[in-house]
């Protein structure tokens, strides 16, 4: 039960590990991304990614700026311009 | 004949000169595998938007609502061609050939009737197209103060190219820039950005059926597209800054192989030179000798 998570920018591949869960800044509001999420794409804002590695575990917090969210059958996939 | 001070003096600056190129042989090697490095690095994001904007330029159909950045102004009579060159020289023919590519490519859309203009980025190449077309340069885009072109730089060029495009002076962009094959091969490359072209659709027949947008698909492309093409010069950039490291490699390691021919050369030279002084000296000793 794990949702693969890959966060790219255009300079490199940032992360990608399998997570439980993924909170995604939308332009249109957040949405948590959960294993077999039904596929989906929105733009997302500047904001913060919240990464949850396992159920109820503190998330990990990723500021990002501008790009996309896909979420596939591989998984959800963040397409951002800036990550700090 | 050169006297012998002559001959080592040159022989002294030929050696300088050796190991100048030398040393620039050998930062261009360090430089490409850290410029290959960085063009690989790029490669997801580039794969990943590619195939989103393919499955989401299927599911609309191009239209006079379109975004301006896919469907066109409706007119192709204005060509911009986005020349990318280096800052620096060393590198063999690297420039220049781009440059050509430039030129050949402007020299065609003139004679089908289109105006070209000149979009440049890096500083050589200017002197170039600026003496054969003076009056059409739109805009240049300087580089010297960054030591490596990167994604803000990229960025940078998107704005000015699409704030130039809606103000409506320019119909068509093409890119010209280096593809980097391998350390030995660089090839002149040009591509069209703008409007741009639609990438081939990788279908994925299951996943695509029901993807949800939010917000809805025309919105999505029209904040992708801008993305989709700085990432295009993103990549751009990158390709030419390993093809110039490639290109200052191969040019450098030829340098310093030549003067090494010129080195053993000059110092033949220089041995013969100095044998034949001393026979002479030889001869007019015993020559006054014999003559005691």
């Amino acid at each position: 039960m794990a949702l693969h998570f890959e966060l790219v920018t255009p300079a490199r591949l940032v992360r990608s590990d399998d997570v439980y869960m993924v909170v995604v800044p939308g332009t249109e509001g957040e949405f948590g991304v959960l294993e077999g999420h039904a596929p989906f794409m929105s733009t997302v804002r500047d904001g913060t990614l919240r990464v949850y590695k396992a159920e109820g575990s503190q998330p990990e917090e990723i500021q990002v700026q501008g790009g996309f969210a896909e979420v596939g059958e591989n998984g959800l996939t963040v397409l951002a311009e800036h990550v700090d | 004949m050169a006297s012998l001070k002559e001959l080592k003096g040159r022989i002294n600056s030929v050696k300088s000169t050796q190991k100048i190129t030398k040393a620039k042989q050998m930062v261009a090697a360090a430089k490409l595998r850290k410029a290959q490095a960085a063009a690989e690095a790029a490669r997801p994001y580039a794969a990943r938007l590619a195939t989103v904007m393919g499955s989401i330029a299927s599911k609309i159909t191009v239209s006079e609502s379109s975004p301006k950045l896919l469907a066109g102004t409706g007119n192709d009579q204005i060509h911009l061609l986005v020349v990318a060159n280096s800052d620096k020289g060393l590198a063999g023919a690297f420039n220049s050939n781009i440059v050509k590519a430039a030129l050949v490519a402007a020299r065609r859309l003139r004679a089908e009737g289109k105006t070209v203009l000149f979009y440049l980025v890096g500083r050589k190449g200017r002197a170039v197209i600026r003496r054969e077309y003076p009056k059409d340069i739109l805009a240049m885009f300087d580089t010297t103060e960054v030591r490596e072109p990167g994604y803000t730089e990229a960025e940078k060029i998107a704005a000015e190219l699409v704030t130039l495009y809606e103000a409506g002076k320019f119909d068509v962009a093409h890119l010209f820039y280096s593809k980097f094959r391998s350390a030995l091969v660089q090839e002149p490359t040009e591509q069209q950005i703008i409007p741009v072209p639609a990438p081939k659709v990788a279908e994925t027949a299951a996943g695509s059926a029901a993807v949800e947008y939010e917000p809805d698909e025309e919105e999505i492309l029209a904040a992708l597209l801008p993305r989709y093409l700085k990432t295009q010069l993103f990549g751009a950039l990158l390709e030419n800054m390993a093809s110039e490291q490639g290109a200052s490699m191969t040019a450098m390691d030829n340098a310093t192989r030549n003067a090494g021919d010129l080195i053993g050369k000059l110092t033949i030279q220089y041995n013969r030179s100095r044998q034949a002084a001393i026979t002479t000296e030889l001869i007019e000793i015993i020559a006054g000798a014999e003559a005691l």
